[in-house]
């Protein structure tokens, strides 16, 4: 990748001390060009909530490098959004202050009108315009992570970065979301980093998919390409010989050398298959 | 089906109750005609409080007022009481949750000092204020804050993670941090820590105005004992009893409300 906007390399990331020290992730290099949208695709519990909150500036890598546009990645930012798992809404506050309170901090001088006249666009770009005025606790789940989508999307920034944004819903407002977040990317061509254990997801989504082995010291595999034009219409996902190439691809990495990568590198090979059969239904469903 | 269910209900509501309070009156009449001939009837309690019952605000004498008017200055005493526990408890729940080494360091003495009786501290009061009223107050607010420091530093302790993360992707000012993301999130838990804190306040307030002799609710029932009104002492009982009931009401109302939103 020539112009690398988003850059990681040989990030490492771990936790505690001495012989309770667990390597979370290991030498992870990520190069994201502008505008581009890349999905990580890995087991649930390699690392790929710790792999996002380094990108957000929440945490720091023990070892290795974060840049955003040459610039090294310090703390949150601006300049980067965050989608998290779950929602992240504050419940005391309407769908509209929770994406105001965004605004508000992140355009500070802009007039007041201004100011809640752009929350409010980015509310109705989530088809939210309706439910400005409810809680988080009188919305279902999916307009939820919408309200969570349009916060992010307020504040204007140069990477949206979502950890697993789809995967607390049901598979038909998953697929609705998915659509939605294809065109809202088009629209904007942002660049994302997706971060998800859905296969299909990725596959919808993402210009390139980077399967991530399972953890502990979970580490990136060989990115595939998707080489599919948009829209993708997941109806033809099944009979698809592109798509059955790019998914048999990222699969047979997660299930082969992503599955025994830890094995491989820390001989001890009885708790890696565990790991490693927990995280079966992940891949299958 | 569901409306006769209903009127089962409101009728076991006020019937229940009734019945109890029938049957301590029995007891008590029943004591009061054998085992201890000290003891006033009901009747009789009714005859001689009857006065202060019905005009509840008359004034007819410093010593010679009416239920709800000593009732009232109890109130204003507790109070301000109160007032001072909120505000010095509240800030001091909110560091001891907040900072692990502010919590290591002062948590053994907040431990030590909760179980003080206010009877133990009202003379330190006085040897402190030198008077009555603000030794009063300072009893009151020593002891009703402790609720609120714990419940407080809990509620801090509990904030979800999740809140905090989003304060700081949303790079929001430590004022905003705080009014928007910490207070509301702990909100709800230092409402019960009101809530106890009030219950003591209002404990506390008949000891405290026995002991200065304060006019109060506490005062005058500490009067009548002297002057050998039995009669009013379970009155002044159960006057207070009912206040601070309709006062635990209505903060567990708005607890209630702030838990739900």
């Amino acid at each position: 990748m020539a112009d690398a906007f988003l850059e990681l390399s040989g990030v490492c990331k771990g936790y505690g001390k001495g012989d309770a020290r667990s390597e979370v992730l290991a030498d992870i290099d990520l190069s994201v060009a502008r505008g581009e949208l890349v999905a990580v695709v890995g087991y649930s519990g390699a690392g790929k909530t710790t792999l996002v909150s380094l990108m957000a500036g929440l945490s720091t890598p023990d070892r290795g490098t974060i840049t955003l546009a040459g610039k090294p990645v310090k703390g949150p930012g601006g300049e980067r959004g965050v989608v998290f798992q779950n929602y992240s809404l504050l419940p005391w506050l309407t769908a509209f202050e929770n994406v105001y309170l965004a605004v508000d901090q992140r355009f500070g001088d802009w007039p007041k009108e201004k100011k809640r006249e752009h929350a409010t666009r980015h509310l109705a770009l989530v088809n939210l315009a309706a439910a400005r005025d409810k809680r988080p606790s009188e919305l279902s789940g999916g307009m939820r992570q919408r309200v969570a989508l349009a916060r992010a999307l307020a504040v204007d920034p140069e990477v949206l970065l979502m950890d697993e944004p789809l995967s607390a819903l049901d598979a038909l407002t998953r697929a609705t979301l998915q659509d939605e977040i294809a065109r809202i990317w088009e629209q904007s061509k942002k660049t994302v980093v997706l971060i998800t254990n859905d296969v299909d997801e990725a596959l919808l989504l993402a210009d390139r998919i980077i399967p991530l082995s399972v953890g502990p010291a979970a580490t990136f595999g060989p990115a595939v390409a998707v080489p599919i034009p948009r829209p993708r219409d997941r109806k033809t996902m099944n009979h698809d010989a592109r798509f059955k190439a790019v998914r048999n691809q990222v699969i047979e990495y997660l299930l082969g050398p992503g599955r025994r990568r830890g094995a491989a590198d820390r001989a001890a090979a009885p708790v890696a298959l565990a790991n490693a059969s927990d995280s079966d239904t992940v891949v299958a469903a | 089906m569901t409306t006769k269910a209903k009127f089962r209900f409101d009728a076991s509501a006020i019937f229940l109750p009734g019945i109890g309070v029938l049957l301590l009156l029995l007891l008590w009449a029943i004591t009061s005609s054998t085992l201890s001939k000290n003891l006033p009837s009901p009747a009789k309690t009714w005859e001689v409080s009857k006065p202060f019952v019905t005009a509840p605000f008359e004034k007819r004498g410093e010593l010679d007022q009416g239920v709800a008017r000593f009732a009232w200055y109890s109130l204003i005493l507790v109070a301000k009481g109160y007032a001072i526990a909120l505000l010095l408890g509240a800030p001091l729940g909110f560091i001891l949750g907040w900072s692990k080494l502010f919590s290591k360091s002062f948590d053994p003495i907040i431990q030590v000092l909760r179980p003080v009786s206010p009877l133990a501290w009202l003379p330190l009061g006085l040897v402190l204020f030198e008077k009555s009223h603000p030794a009063a107050l300072f009893t009151i607010a020593i002891c009703a804050m402790w609720p609120t420091v714990l419940n407080t530093a809990l509620g801090v302790r509990s904030i979800p993670q999740d809140y905090l993360n989003v304060a700081r992707v949303l790079q929001l000012s430590p004022a905003k941090t705080f009014f928007k993301v910490l207070l509301p999130a702990a909100l709800p838990y230092m409402f019960t820590g009101f809530r106890l804190s009030l219950g003591i306040a209002w404990l506390v307030i008949v000891a405290v105005e026995m002991l200065t002799g304060t006019p109060g609710i506490g005062g005058f029932l500490w009067q009548e004992y002297n002057s050998l009104i039995y009669e009013h002492i379970i009155l002044c009982i159960l006057t207070i009893g009912i206040v601070g009931f309709v006062l635990d009401r209505m903060m567990s109302a708005v607890e209630h409300r702030l838990k739900a939103a």
